[in-house]
């Protein structure tokens, strides 16, 4: 247990140690929220849905999650790299609780990532219908910090070098962000395309956030959160045997 | 307190290491030589539970690597050829995470890493994160780290490469210092013979994964009618300069590295 929290606190800590790249991660939201949101808005709203930016602020908040636990998870690529990696798999320790560690470490880090965006969407005018349900989306930015945090430790343990993770940027998380409907609504879309967004996890996240926040939720809140909990489960278990797999 | 018995390593086709035997006393400081690609490293790999042999046998303090990996560990200290330090982190902070791991308590920990670090002299930079640290600093906090849980085994692969002269000379002082403080088995390799032969009671040349000779500095020479332990190791292992074939792994490591500065 000891280890699991060192290593935690260890993710952590260099979180806020990198206060420059915090920073500069909360550019990528802002730039979907003020011209996503104050640009699509007077369509979206002479098309009678009311306000863009109500409707893609959960997105956005879900985007921020999803890349930072994704790529905390990753972060096992620069261990490897720069040999940190060694020191923890020759310790006495079952690889299992590092690799819990390390996953929970990047879950929390995408969730105070997560919440630092939520402010931002505050300031920028989005109004949930209630403070009171912030503690029910905390509940939804968890799940997805841990399901992202997971795939992200089997990528980092399966990965060799660099060039496979701008692979993974192109052909696997900005998919997973653009097709779960962060940014548009799951009504009436082709069949085809509903159909991917079914299988994209963020989907169930993105509308759970949105249920808990404007009370508009797609699937239904029990339904998002129990894929999201399944998925969370498997994707674990994936990162778990991907990083038994790990040769020095 | 180590004892290998007709340890192989095969990788695919290639046998890096063949048939090596080798035993090392409590509390001796014993030396691996050997070329570039000779197996020094997959001999210490084997022993430190990172790979597992293809064949033969191992004993660390009696104990058998493969099937108790975990008291195995706890029974050593490593120091990599590559840096293993988090750079993010303070150096107070590395070795308190590496006490948590190997189960240090607190207060053992505390007292430990003080005597530690002012030994290595890095008790005024502890609290200084460690990619602000030097080459010869950062190799000192690693070894600082490997003593911190009281190994009866320390191994360092190359530990003063790339170290100027005052840093290479400071460091095994301090290493034979605590070898002789706290009864430390050592078991290192080295590229420097002029280390290997002031160090080290007793040395084992290794060549194309086999053991060509072992014995204490003045016995190889002896055998081999050579006046220094440089030429005794050349008359063993030939002069011909080796080339490692730079493989992924091995280019990986050069950007790493490059990255790094």
């Amino acid at each position: 247990m000891q280890a699991i929290f060192i290593l935690w606190l260890r993710q952590v800590k260099r979180y806020s140690r990198s206060r420059a790249q915090v920073v500069a991660s909360l550019g990528q939201p802002l730039m979907y929220l003020f011209v996503l949101g104050f640009g699509l808005g007077p369509v979206y709203q002479q098309a009678g849905r009311g306000s863009y930016l109500q409707f893609v602020a959960p997105g956005v908040v879900g985007m921020s999650v999803l890349f930072t636990s994704i790529f905390s998870g990753i972060g096992l690529l620069w261990d490897r790299q720069f040999g940190f990696l060694k020191e923890t798999l020759v310790a006495p320790v079952p690889r299992l609780h590092i690799m819990i560690g390390h996953t929970l470490g990047g879950a929390t880090v995408a969730l105070i990532q997560g919440l630092l965006v939520l402010i931002v969407c505050f300031i920028a005018g989005f109004r949930p219908e209630h403070l009171s349900t912030v503690p029910l989306a905390m509940l939804f930015m968890t799940l997805i910090a841990i399901v992202f945090a997971g795939l992200g430790t089997a990528i980092g343990s399966t990965l060799q070098n660099m060039q496979g993770f701008q692979l993974i940027m192109n052909f696997l998380v900005m998919p997973i962000f653009f097709l779960s409907g962060a940014l548009f609504p799951l009504n009436n879309i082709p069949t085809a395309l509903a159909v991917v967004t079914k299988l994209d996890p963020l989907t169930y996240g993105v509308d759970g956030l949105r249920g808990a926040f404007i009370g508009l939720s797609h699937f239904g809140m029990v339904t998002d959160a129990a894929v999201l909990f399944g998925a969370a489960w498997i994707f674990l278990a994936l990162g778990a045997w991907s990083f038994s797999k790990i040769q020095v | 307190m180590i004892h290998a018995q007709d340890l192989t390593k095969t990788f695919g086709a290639v046998k890096a290491v063949d048939g090596v035997s080798f035993d090392v006393r409590e509390g001796e400081i014993f030396a691996f030589l050997g070329p570039n690609g000779a197996g020094k490293t997959t001999t210490i790999q084997m022993l430190t539970t990172l790979q597992a042999p293809t064949s033969g046998s191992i004993s660390i303090d009696g104990l058998d690597p493969r099937t108790h990996p975990h008291e195995v560990r706890r029974r050593f200290g490593i120091v990599f050829q590559d840096p293993s330090l988090d750079g993010e982190l303070t150096a107070q902070e590395n070795l308190e995470l590496h006490g948590v791991l190997y189960r240090v308590p607190r207060k053992v920990r505390l007292e430990r890493s003080e005597m530690l670090l002012k030994l290595f002299e890095l008790w005024e930079k502890r609290n200084a994160i460690v990619k602000t640290f030097s080459g010869g600093m950062k190799r000192r906090l690693e070894i600082a780290r490997g003593f911190l849980h009281a190994p009866r085994i320390l191994f360092l692969d190359e530990p003063t490469l790339g170290l100027d002269p005052q840093s290479r000379n400071q460091l095994w002082t301090q290493v034979r210092h605590l070898n002789d403080s706290e009864k430390v088995t050592v078991f290192l390799t080295t590229h420097y013979m002029d280390e290997a032969d002031r160090i080290a009671q007793r040395i084992a040349i290794i060549d194309h994964g086999r053991i060509v000779a072992q014995g204490s500095s003045q016995e190889l020479k002896q055998q081999t009618g050579t006046e220094s332990l440089e030429q005794a190791f050349l008359a063993l292992t030939g002069s011909t300069i080796r080339d490692e074939s730079a493989g992924a792994n091995d280019q990986m490591r050069q950007f790493a590295k490059a990255w790094r500065r």
